[in-house]
């Protein structure tokens, strides 16, 4: 691997350090298995890669607490195991199986967990963001301090719903973290032929918003702005807005040849800023970790994987039934 | 273990394609993220990565090879310590069950030659004989359903365009805000997308939002959160996720208002499985159904109509009073023909009715109430006494509600109908300014009177 600079010194523990490792190796992991179920026709329809962006979830969760709440658009898998989903689950929801979170019947892009606070997955650019102002509207009505991390793109950004939402939680004070997922191209159109502006986190200003630009490839410096956005929501300021630049190694989504860049700029990327590899510096130069430990973490992590893997094959397909349930309910739903 | 190398789908079509050119060669050592070929499907030239780390230990299809299957094995990875002998003892994945959907049994096709289903209506009286009852307009109906409704439950809140210090643009919320304050009666900026998505996240944190459009016909801005978030979250969640909220607020013509504020959007929410859609005519209804609304689990759309605020009717005096959700009203028994309507509608076939009667022609009047669901029952029983059907709404022609009723008649009461049945609706025209205009492009009473005079050949 060639070398990264390690511009960011180490204010995590080995125990924080080795977390962050796990965490985005399961990830990376996850989606490379899920890439290669969807190449033998496991996985349908679409199917959107997280690989490459794994430091942005994993350094905000680190900034929550229990009971704080996420909602995110379609390039989700990383979102639900980074909030501690079950990646049998997640996987055998790719495959539409019944062992899945929907039990099958939403998919990759469509998956829910009451229990982890996760509501979505929403295959609809832009609109999971008015929701996730919602959701902090119901926390500051119920008078608690959770924050709602609600995060979509830079193509997202551009939709006219986000700048109803930024006008309405800045005037309610709403505890909602803005989370931008930056990595630069909406499907195959690269920011700058799409933005006006390039500096998304100035948008809020016109409302008040405080934003800030982070570098997502960097987990430490995800989390420190996590923190401080999740202080300033949690002590009823209102909403903030992290720009997280980001970067995305696979295509669109499955079927995208990735045409609109060029082979040299995804490698440069993958060799210069991983965030993975940049914390496996962290703890073998801070000798934090011996590779053998880093071994082990990852023959662990292939288990889990190749576990899930194995379930949701195995994993039967939705009882015929399943397609006339849960379009109503008779009982109140449970959702806090 | 050595492992085989498939050939990958890399669309939700692709079946077969083109190994246009390998990227390494046996032998070569590749980590997962390394490009190992280039195929190309019907649409693209896509970039092949490596998932798993090894050696390359065969190349079985040569670059080049078009019409390679998905699934098939394209090479061989090696794992540490294996040599390209072991490759007769790789196991061959077993190829995805994509075949496994066609296996599940075909679905039944509905209503398979069998006997339609015997109608069995529920007729009961909204509210117990004997009941005292006062006037009330639709307006007071309405306001005060919701204010029942808020003191019942802390987290029942309104929320719109001018629903709290202007006391709502039709007065439907008068005296809420004093009530209930700010933190429950809230305006909103005009941003029906925006506050229609907020509602609905709102909903799914665990509160029961009244969502209240000033018009329905602004709520075409928030229709995506209404219809792909509302109403689909509870299905795509496996059943975990439910979205207790009401819509609410004026829909249909108004007067002289034009194309743009004149729509009634019963026919196009009644299409949508996960939303409950309700319509009523009169203040009893408003009142009983809006109740039901605020208590049901689902996302419910409730279609009122600026034109009936003002109207007065009987409601029960009672602590309580809530009508059920998929129970039509008949409002008038008769036995040569049944006229089916809901919402404003019901004005025209109420005076329609009286007009037959002076002619003894005895007409049955239902008022459907909420047209999702829908109580085809009571309709059933009715055309299977009277023969003859005609429906009445303000919408427009195409794919309606009455479309619909005829053609669940034709299903479960072929053998019963004495005439075609006639639906009145709007016209197929957006709605003009000029009055003699507007009133042409709505249906009338005269026009039921015409249809039922030709259904029943008199």
């Amino acid at each position: 691997m060639a070398a990264r600079k390690t511009t960011s010194k180490s204010n995590a523990s080995a125990e924080e350090l080795k977390a962050f490792y796990h965490d985005m190796l399961l990830i990376r992991r996850f989606e490379e298995k899920a890439g290669q179920l969807y190449g033998m026709g496991l996985i349908g329809g679409f199917c959107h890669l997280y690989i490459g962006q794994e430091a942005v979830v994993v350094g905000l969760e680190a900034a929550a607490k229990d009971g704080d709440k996420r909602i995110t658009t379609y390039r989700d898998h990383g979102h639900m195991l980074a909030c501690g989903m079950d990646p049998n689950g997640v996987m055998a929801e790719l495959t539409g199986r019944e062992g899945g979170y929907s039990r099958g019947k939403g998919g990759s892009m469509h998956m829910f967990s009451t229990e982890k606070h996760f509501y979505g997955g929403h295959g609809i650019v832009g609109a999971n963001v008015p929701l996730g102002a919602g959701l902090a509207f119901s926390d500051k009505y119920k008078g608690n301090d959770n924050v709602t991390f609600t995060y979509f793109g830079d193509g997202a950004a551009n939709q006219g719903q986000v700048y109803e939402t930024f006008n309405m939680a800045a005037l309610w004070d709403l505890p909602v973290i803005f989370v931008i997922e930056n990595n630069q191209y909406a499907m195959g159109t690269s920011q700058q032929r799409s933005t006006s502006s390039p500096d998304i986190y100035h948008r809020g200003e016109a409302f008040g918003i405080p934003g800030e630009m982070v570098d997502g490839m960097d987990v430490l410096a995800v989390r420190d702005a996590g923190q401080k956005a999740v202080d300033h929501c949690r002590a009823g300021k209102g909403p903030y807005i992290l720009e997280i630049k980001t970067y995305r190694y696979r295509g669109h989504s499955m079927s995208d040849p990735a045409k609109y860049r060029t082979r040299e700029e995804v490698q440069k990327m993958r060799d210069e800023k991983d965030a993975i590899e940049h914390v496996r510096d962290l703890l073998l130069t801070g000798k934090h970790a011996t590779e053998e430990d880093l071994k082990a973490i990852d023959k662990e992590i292939k288990k889990v994987v190749n576990a899930s893997a194995e379930f949701a094959k195995e994993s039967p397909e939705p009882d015929p039934k399943e397609l006339w349930t849960d379009i109503y309910t008779d009982i109140a739903p449970q959702n806090a | 273990m050595a492992t085989e190398i498939l050939m990958p789908a890399l669309s939700p079509t692709m079946e077969e394609g083109t190994l246009a050119k390998w990227l390494v060669k046996e032998g070569d050592t590749v980590v997962s993220g390394d490009i190992m070929a280039e195929i190309e499907t019907d649409k693209a030239t896509m970039e092949f990565e490596a998932v798993d780390e090894g050696v390359i230990g065969k190349i079985l299809i040569a670059e080049g090879t078009e019409g390679v299957k998905v699934n098939t094995a394209i090479a061989v990875l090696l794992e540490e310590g294996e040599s390209a002998d072991d490759i007769s003892a790789a196991p061959a994945e077993k190829a995805a069950p994509a075949a496994a959907a066609a296996e599940a049994p075909a679905p039944t096709a509905p209503a398979k030659a069998a006997a339609p289903a015997a109608p069995k209506p529920d007729l009961s009286p909204d509210w117990p004989e004997g009941t005292e009852t006062k006037k009330q307009t639709v307006r007071e109906a309405l306001n005060t359903a919701m204010a029942e409704e808020m003191r019942r439950r802390e987290d029942v809140f309104i929320m719109g365009e001018e629903v709290a210090e202007y006391q709502g643009a039709y007065k439907i919320t008068q005296n809420l805000l004093e009530e209930f304050g700010k933190k429950r009666v809230i305006d909103t900026p005009i941003t029906e997308h925006g506050f229609a998505g907020i509602g609905v996240g709102a909903a799914l944190g665990g509160l029961r939002p009244i969502i209240e459009f000033m018009t329905w016909n602004f709520a075409m801005q928030a229709i995506d959160q209404i219809i792909n978030s509302a109403a689909k979250t509870l299905y795509m969640s496996g059943g975990q996720m439910g979205c207790p909220i009401v819509f609410r607020g004026p829909n249909g013509a108004a007067a002289r208002v034009g194309a743009q504020h004149s729509q009634d959007y019963a026919a196009w929410y009644a299409q949508i499985p996960g939303l409950k859609v309700v319509q009523p005519y009169s203040a009893s209804d408003a009142k009983g159904l809006l109740k039901s609304a605020i208590r049901d689990p689902n996302p419910v759309i409730f279609l009122e109509n600026e034109i009936l605020y003002g109207r007065s009717f009987d409601v029960p005096v009672m602590d309580d009073f809530t009508v059920p959700f998929g129970k039509a009203r008949v409002w008038r028994e008769g036995t040569d023909v049944t006229i089916v309507s809901f919402g404003i509608g019901m004005t025209y076939a109420l005076e329609a009715a009286e007009k037959l009667a002076e002619d003894g022609i005895d007409a049955e009047v239902i008022d459907l109430r909420t047209l999702r669901p829908i109580d085809y029952d009571t309709v059933i029983a009715s055309v299977m006494k009277t023969n003859r059907c005609v429906t009445v709404e303000e919408g427009w022609p195409v794919a309606s509600i009455g479309n619909h009723i005829s053609a669940t008649l034709m299903q479960r009461a072929f053998d019963y109908l004495d005439a075609p049945v006639i639906n009145c609706t709007g016209k197929d025209v957006p709605m003009p300014y000029a009055a003699n205009l507007e009133k042409l492009a709505l249906t009338s009473t005269a026009e039921v009177v015409d249809a039922v005079r030709q259904v029943t050949y008199r």
